[in-house]
Order: C-alpha cells, then structure tokens, then sequence
C-alpha cells in the first residue's frame, strides 16, 4: 500500500512537472528562434518599422502591433458597455431562472469555434458592411471605400466572442457583493437604480477589471477569426473600416511558406505577442489583488 | 407625548410561514422602543416591515396596518424611497460602503440632490460630530471606511443615516458585533440621539434594553406578548412567559 501511494505521488509530480516544463520549454523555443533577428535587424527597427514585406526582407511589425491593438480597442468598445449591461441585467434585473437560462447562453459563445466565428462574419458581417456601413460612412466622407474585410468587422466579432468572458466573470463580481451594501443603500433611500450604479458596481469593479483584461488577452491572442475577417493587408490602418493584418494572423498564414529568415522574423512577432498577453495577465492579476484588498488603508 | 408609529393587525407571511401574526403597537415620538425575544421569534422582520425592507424578498405577503404620521405605509402608491429617507436604518452588523469615510456619510444626501461641496463638508462635520466620532477621524476622511474599527464603523453607519435627516432610526442588534467598550459608546449615543429622533431598537441583550430604553416590546412566536414602559416589564410584568425570559429561564 505504501509503495502504491508513493508511485501515485511520483506520478502526479511527473505530471506537475510536464506542464510545467511545456511552458518553459515553449517560451525558450521562441526565444531561441526569434532572437537572432531582433539582433540582427534592430528591437527598434523591428518593432517601429513601418513596413513588413518579408519578401524584400523588410521586417517592421508596426502595421501588425496597429492592426492587433485597433482590432483588440475596437473589440473592447464594443464589448464592454455590452458585457458589462448583460453581467448587472443578469445578476440585479432579471429573475432568477431566466438569468440561468441567458448565462448559460452566453456561456455557450465561448464553446463555438473561433473558425465558425470567422465564417459567421465572412458571410455576414463583411457584406454587411460594404453594403449598409459603407453608405452611410460616405455621406459625411465621400471618399471612403471598403471591402468589408476591416476593423470593424474583426471588432464586432472578437466582441461577441469575449462576451462570455467578460459577462460570466462580471457577474461573479457583482452577486458577490455583500448584500449588506445593497441594504445599506436602499435603507438611505436610493432607489435600485442608483444602487447598482454607485455601490453594486463599484464594489465588484477588480472583478470587472480583471474581466476587461482577460477579455483584451483573449481578443489580441484570437487567430482564426481575424484571418477570416479583417483582411490581412500589413498596413497602418486610417479608419475603422480599413484592413489590418493582426501579429496573430501574420504568424498563421505566413509560416507555411516562409523562408528561413523569415520564419525567424515570424518567431520573433511571436516574442511580442508572447510578452504583450504575460504584460496584460500581470496586470489582470494585480488589478484584483490591489483591489480586492480594499479592507486596509 | 405623540405616537410617531401605530401598528395595527399587521400579519407577515413568508410564503406559507407565518412569521408575525396580529402585530399591534405604538411607538412614541422621542422615546426609545425596545423589541425583544428569543431568536426567531419575528422581531427583526417586524422592525424590517416599519421601513419596508422586506420588499426586497420576493415570497413576503403582508396585510395590516403601518400608519407613519397617521398614512398607512402599506398603501398603494406609498413612495417607499421617501419613507425611507423619514425612517432610517442601522444594521446588525457594520455595513460601510468599501468607500472613504466622507463618501460614506454623503451617499445619501448626494443622492437626494444635494451638490455644494460646502454644505456636504457641513453634513460629514455635524453627523461625525452626532455621534462623536469627529475627533478620531477628523484627520483621514479621504481614507477608507474599511479601515475603521468595528464599532467607529458602527457609529459612522449612525451617522450616514443621520445624514439624511431621518425622523426615526430602526436599530437591528446595532452593538451584537460589537466589543463591550464600543457597546457601551453606541448606548451612551442613544441617549443623545433620542433627544432628536425616534429610536426604534431591536436587541438580544436584556440589561441593554433595562438601560437605554423607554418603552419595551416582548415577542413570542411572532406574536407581541406585551408592551409597556420597560421599567415595568423588567419589574412587574403581566405576563409569565415574559418574566421567564427576562429572568433568564428561556431564550
């Protein structure tokens, strides 16, 4: 019995260890592969270059970091006012039994393929919006065009598709909030309204933060969906109806022809992406302790 | 001596549950009222029908009478968010917001339309003075509430009630959570407070409704076995049931 529990905890170590090891291993591999060319062309050149024509050995990922950050902002505009009404509606408005139904609806989105997310908006967002969007944009600017692959196309998307994360987290948030703060303020006279507003939400809000950043973290990581979607021209966007090529999607659509330096210069975005997402999960993660920890001074 | 609060046949139901039945009382302008009873016993839902608090709970059915100022608090149309302001609220356990200290005190009046930076630095002033809590955090308004010890943060939960300018506090085991020195600080503020307001006073504690109250309420049952002046339900009460719990031999 002894030497079974010892192989059982021998096992479980082994386990810890490999996931452990997968991402260390992951990180140096990247590291390994794209450092050479961050050396060799320049941290500053690579990443404030304003050209990637990796066929003319140009690697300035600008237009990528602009295309990734406009499409994540985007996304951010549209989900959060979205995210967070659905998190307050479903926790303080609606019933208790039609607010399982809606969440677990919502929880649902995160189970669809990010692929049939990109097929959903080549099939209707982006004609959609090269024949209702585009219009009404050119009344007030003439010149505009679009072919419907955009921003706003990839935005609407990767807000629907951190819905999930931002309502399902937001709405832990808001009912655990102390049911005393709710009594406290409606025993003053403050109508609901009012309640949600300037106790409820205030109260939850390192939860609603940390939802926000792991939303951002989902949406600049999202690949799939993009590439169907936004375009993939590497160019500094002008508008928000204009194509961007993400750091995401560049990766997945060039590395299956990519030449050696190339493949380096490809790894290497990898390495800014890789930073970006542990930058936004350190923040995630001191936003809701620095928050949480509101009972000192 | 004007009765602030009649009471008359007010039965409360939780779903099937009958929590108060035939609730009758008066509850004097200026006095502090008493509400005791064992544990269960409905007094803490009948202090929660004088304010309607209860409404929040979706199974609760209640008939009877609450006459504030001689209007049935019951009626249709009875503006609850106005009822509220006249009949404050402090609760069994300290319930600042996780706000500062002077945010606390002008959540309410802020949200009845009172903007002047000037005069909600009266209002944090004057309340913080009420219930003499100014002198130890005249100094870190800004600072958090949570910060405060539990019965500072008892005594600032008086003061945002104050801050509205109630007519009557209800009080739920206001000095449960409380040590016996910051108890003793709250009792001693009552005797203050009443001089302005109506205090209505829920407590499980039998030599703290001997000491600050005036008039005393015995439940049972969620029946109100008797009320009187409470020097004569501590000394002479009519009934037995009320003797053995004071006495202590039930409860």
């Amino acid at each position: 019995m002894k030497a079974f529990e010892k192989a059982i905890e021998k096992l479980l170590l082994i386990c810890a260890i490999t996931a452990t090891l997968s991402v260390v291993i992951i990180t140096l591999f990247i590291f390994k592969e794209g450092v050479s060319v961050l050396k060799d062309y320049g941290i500053v050149n690579f990443i404030f270059g304003s050209k990637w024509s990796p066929t003319n050995g140009q690697y300035g990922i600008l237009p990528l970091i602009a295309g990734s950050l406009s499409v994540t902002l985007g996304a951010l505009v549209i989900g959060i006012p979205t995210g967070l009404a659905c998190a307050i509606f479903l926790s303080e408005v609606a019933h208790k039994r039609s607010a399982k139904v809606l969440k677990s609806a919502v929880e649902l989105l995160a189970g669809i393929p990010s692929v049939v997310y990109g097929f959903f908006g080549l099939a209707v967002l982006v004609p959609g919006i090269r024949q209702y969007i585009l219009p009404m944009v050119q009344l007030i600017n003439k010149d505009a065009t679009t072919s419907g692959f955009s921003i706003l196309a990839g935005a609407i998307i990767l807000a629907i598709m951190i819905l999930p994360t931002i309502v399902s987290i937001s709405e832990n948030a808001i009912s655990s909030v102390p049911i005393e703060y709710k009594e406290a303020s409606l025993a003053l006279g403050a109508n609901h309204q009012e309640t949600i507003t300037r106790v409820i939400v205030p109260a939850a809000k390192s939860g609603i933060i940390s939802s926000i950043i792991l939303g951002m973290g989902r949406a600049i990581g999202e690949t799939m969906a993009v590439i169907l979607i936004t375009g993939n021209m590497p160019k500094v966007p002008g508008s928000a109806l204009d194509s961007v090529a993400t750091l995401t999607g560049t990766i997945a659509m060039e590395m299956g022809y990519a030449t050696p330096e190339h493949q380096k210069a490809l790894f290497a975005v990898g390495i800014v992406l890789f930073i970006m997402i542990v930058l936004l999960n350190i923040a995630a993660n001191f936003t809701l302790h620095k928050l949480g920890g509101q009972t000192n001074d | 001596m004007d009765t602030k609060i009649k009471i008359r046949n007010l039965n409360l139901y939780y779903g099937n549950f009958q929590a108060l039945s035939d609730v009758e009382m008066d509850i004097y302008d200026n006095k502090i009222t008493a509400l005791i009873g064992p544990s269960g016993c409905g007094k803490s839902t009948f202090l929660r029908t004088l304010n309607r608090m209860n409404d929040l709970i979706g199974s609760v059915k209640i008939d009877g009478n609450v006459l504030l100022d001689n209007q049935n608090i019951y009626e249709k149309d009875y503006d609850v968010i106005r009822l509220r302001r006249k009949i404050g609220m402090v609760f069994q356990k300290p319930n600042p917001f996780p706000k500062s200290i002077y945010e606390n005190i002008v959540y309410g009046p802020r949200i009845h339309g009172t903007k002047e930076k000037q005069k909600l630095d009266e209002i944090v002033e004057t309340t913080l003075k009420e219930v003499a809590l100014w002198d130890e955090v005249k100094d870190r308004l800004k600072k958090p509430a949570m910060g405060l010890s539990g019965g500072q943060q008892q005594r600032l939960c008086i003061a945002r009630c104050l801050a509205v300018h109630p007519e009557i506090i209800l009080m739920d085991e206001p000095t449960s959570a409380l040590d016996p020195v910051a108890t003793l600080r709250i009792e001693s503020l009552l005797e203050e407070l009443v001089k302005k307001y109506t205090i209505v006073i829920v407590t499980h504690n039998m030599q703290q409704a001997g000491r600050v109250s005036d008039y005393t309420s015995f439940f049972l049952n969620g029946k109100v076995l008797e009320s009187d002046e409470t020097d004569i339900i501590f000394s002479n009460p009519n009934n037995k049931k009320t003797e053995d719990y004071i006495t202590g031999r039930f409860g």
